[in-house]
């Protein structure tokens, strides 16, 4: 679906809209915005395997968790902050090729435990091994010493930019062959392979793609909260919650997983403020009303009025 | 002495203790057309599936243009241009008829760009008369036209040798008689084609050379108009007993 102009007005009108909000809001709508703007960067990352390629990952936390830990040791030995995140995703984007190797041999739904498994593996690792990385006393990373408003508006460009970034990767791969391959793969990998896609490689480059992002991200926020620990980095909550904002906004579009981002986030603060004994519960509800009544995601409600206000054009 | 395109010394396939595929061996010449029968079971569709790639061969060597290609992958096959249909159709079904054939334009024959491709899969989708249909999803299409899009897209492959696994199984007579048509044209283009089928009409229609697959044996290899007659590949196809009755009637 190559829609040019109104994805790009689109992309960019929303992109405005939360790097404003410093000029009219205070503090704490500035935060959720950064929040959108990084479960936007973690959706769309998720978007180049889950999306395109249909394989339904859940180590979003994993790659999250990594970047915050191999970009607060760089810190901690005194490297610059913007180094130290480029290290993390690198070395991430290196451990999710080399994994994807080995998981992306599995289909369906032994993906997705085999990839959940990931998670769990890595937080086990990084609270074990004590010497390196603090183990369950978690570490500290060095303060900034700037004013909060500073402070805040910095890390919402900061994640803005990683969401930029990622949408920008998407939008390249969308009208690439790797794009057009993975599209294949996910409508039939079998046959792709006997058009003469090379199908691991091509899946290998997907997974990196969807952990690069997360990394960064991961990395950026540990530079933000000043502390991370194993059990807050590598949360299987923030897996799933990653993998529902990309099918509610549309899996597979450019636009769906930072739309489903926006939406879970607003709806969780709305209920966290006015329902906090059953916000879960009622969360739980929506999610579940709106996969049932809207399969293609948030998007595909626009697109629904699109085709109706063609096909009455037309008559 | 033309060195043969496809040559397969010695292949078998061992499926634990079952032998799907013992010391065959043949070789295919550039631009022929060959037909390869025998009974369910025989093994055809495991030789197909050994020399693409998408089953490894126990023993025995596959040379595809005096390359051993024994260990290569599907995909690999594909872009070499050993190119194939399945039995059953596989097609990407959310995907439009257009769409489909150019990913074999873009990975199998390496088009240039996404632009190029699209032009090449346009071609061959004109080609096999499927081009009224190039926006239509993939899914809605009857299984006849389903049959003549796998056969554009292995074309938009480009391919040197191109294995069509009962592409007729199916269809109707007026169909089949399309598909042949179809069938002859690509080997007029200096396509060397390997028939897999079971009707009798549809191979010898097309094929000089016949090529007999029995409990995974090759039991003859000749000119058709011998191997039909010939006492092995009646009993192959009719039990020892039928045959021998058949033999009979014609002598008595």
């Amino acid at each position: 679906m190559k829609s040019g102009f109104p994805l790009y007005a689109a992309m960019i009108a929303g992109l405005l809209v939360l790097a404003t909000t410093p000029l009219y809001a205070d503090n704490y709508v500035v935060r959720t915005a950064a929040i959108v703007a990084m479960y936007g960067a973690l959706a769309t990352s998720w978007n180049f395997i889950g999306g395109f390629t249909g394989y339904p990952s859940f180590s979003t936390a994993a790659f999250f968790g990594l970047g915050a830990y191999v970009g607060a040791i760089c810190q901690r030995h005194g490297i610059p902050m913007g180094l130290a995140w480029a290290i993390a995703t690198v070395v991430v984007a290196a451990f999710a090729a080399l994994l994807g190797g080995i998981i992306l041999r599995l289909r369906g739904h032994y993906f997705a435990i085999g990839s959940i498994a990931v998670v769990e593996l890595c937080r086990l690792v990084v609270s074990s091994w004590s010497s390196l990385t603090g183990g369950g006393d978690g570490l500290n990373l060095p303060l900034m010493a700037w004013p909060p408003e500073e402070l805040m508006r910095f890390f919402l460009f900061v994640m803005l930019g990683i969401l930029l970034a990622s949408l920008v990767a998407t939008i390249i791969v969308d009208r690439s062959r790797l794009g057009f391959g993975l599209r294949c793969i996910h409508q039939n990998e079998d046959a792709a392979a006997m058009v003469g896609i090379n199908t691991t490689a091509y899946k290998i480059a997907a997974y990196t793609l969807s952990a690069m992002f997360c990394a960064t991200a991961g990395a950026a926020y540990a530079s933000w909260t000043g502390y991370i620990d194993p059990t807050d980095s590598f949360q299987i909550v923030m897996t799933v919650k990653v993998v529902v904002m990309a099918l509610l906004g549309g899996a597979g579009t450019i636009l769906g997983p930072t739309l489903g981002a926006a939406a879970f986030v607003l709806l969780e603060e709305l209920f966290w403020a006015n329902f906090l004994d059953w916000n879960r519960a009622i969360l739980g509800v929506v999610i579940v009303l709106l996969i049932f009544f809207l399969p293609g995601g948030l998007l595909s409600l626009g697109m629904r009025r699109l085709r109706a206000a063609k096909v009455g054009g037309g008559q | 002495m033309i060195e043969p395109i496809l040559r397969l010394d010695g292949v078998s396939k061992q499926f634990g203790g079952l032998a799907a595929l013992s010391d065959v061996s043949f070789s295919l010449s550039e631009g022929e057309v060959v037909g390869l029968i025998g009974p369910n079971g025989a093994g055809k569709t495991t030789l197909v599936n050994v020399v693409t790639g998408n089953l490894r061969r126990s023993s025995g060597r596959i040379l595809f243009k005096s390359e051993d290609v024994g260990l290569q992958k599907p995909y690999q096959a594909a872009r070499r241009g050993l190119a194939r249909t399945f039995q059953i159709v596989q097609p990407f079904p959310a995907m439009t008829v257009l769409e489909n054939v150019t990913a074999g334009a873009l990975f199998g024959a390496g088009a240039g760009s996404l632009g190029d491709a699209r032009d090449m899969a346009m071609q061959s989708l004109e080609f096999v008369g499927l081009d009224g249909l190039a926006d239509r999803p993939a899914a809605n299409l009857a299984l006849a036209a389903r049959k003549r899009l796998e056969l554009a897209k292995s074309l938009a492959m480009n391919p040197r040798v191109l294995m069509l696994d009962e592409v007729n199984a199916g269809l109707n007579s007026s169909e089949i008689d399309g598909a042949l048509a179809l069938i002859r044209k690509i080997a007029e283009r200096g396509v060397t084609v390997l028939i897999i089928e079971h009707l009798m009409k549809v191979v010898l229609s097309l094929s000089k050379r016949l090529l007999v697959l029995h409990h995974g044996q090759l039991i003859a290899d000749g000119p058709s108009a011998e191997i039909v007659a010939d006492e092995r590949v009646i009993e192959a196809y009719l039990g020892a007993k039928f045959a021998a009755r058949l033999k009979e009637l014609n002598h008595g």
